[in-house]
């Protein structure tokens, strides 16, 4: 099956991104398709490369990261959010004259038709968040 | 069309058991994770809530979730069911759409 997923939750507020991380980590250990994680609101935060946990914390970012990369995931970050909480990558620091950028490895900003587009071309969209 | 619906808020801290359980369909299941697990605890005001849910609605709780808070799964109500996120998966899939009362 094609899964959809939406975060509404930073990284470190309550457990959302953890749960997710397990739900998509479980739902591709089962053979089904993650066909996108759309950041949405506050769930933004999740795609800062500049976060700095204590090293006996989890890395949240990081664990994105590399899940993306292992499994070729599409993480979308989206851009209204992103502009109102300072998550920026290099379009976007271009586009707005900023002096840098810190988007996460693997993650993209874009806009909420990627997540209509999920919802659409998923058979499953699950929302986690606050 | 059958919704599984997922609660991530103790009942203690927000009502969207409540809600749930006031518009939830013959058809549905509920799926109590993150700080939700604590409506399935038994001993509390909520306790006899979910044993009433449990009647009607298959009613599940996230295992890792419960262990996280040092809950133990011989202290939640009973007809509750325990999965773990593989079942979590199994759920989704099963359950036509998922809800998300957050």
């Amino acid at each position: 099956m094609k899964f959809g997923i939406q975060i509404n939750e930073g990284p470190y507020t309550h457990e959302a991104s953890t749960t997710a991380l397990n739900f998509v980590s479980a739902a591709i250990e089962a053979g089904h398709e993650i066909f996108r994680v759309f950041f949405y609101h506050d769930g933004v935060n999740n795609g800062t490369r500049y976060t700095t946990p204590p090293q006996d914390d989890r890395n949240i970012v990081n664990a994105w990261s590399e899940l993306a990369e292992k499994h070729d995931i599409d993480l979308v970050v989206c851009v209204a959010a992103a502009q109102r909480r300072g998550i920026v990558d290099e379009g976007e620091q271009e586009r707005n004259g900023k002096d840098g950028n810190n988007i996460a490895p693997g993650f993209r900003i874009s806009g909420l038709g990627q997540l209509i587009e999920a919802g659409i071309q998923s058979d499953r969209l699950v929302v986690f968040g606050d | 069309m059958s919704t599984l619906h997922t609660i991530n808020k103790s009942p203690f801290d927000r009502n969207s058991l409540g809600s749930c359980l006031r518009v939830i369909s013959d058809s549905d299941a509920i799926l109590l994770i993150e700080d939700g697990i604590y409506a399935a605890t038994s001993g509390t005001i909520f306790s006899d809530v979910v044993k009433a849910a449990v009647q009607s609605h298959s009613v599940y709780v996230l295992g890792p979730d419960l262990s996280a808070r040092g809950m133990k799964e011989d202290g939640i109500v009973e007809g509750v069911n325990v999965v773990d996120y593989e079942g979590f998966v199994d759920l989704v899939t099963e359950y036509d759409k998922t809800n998300s009362w957050l």
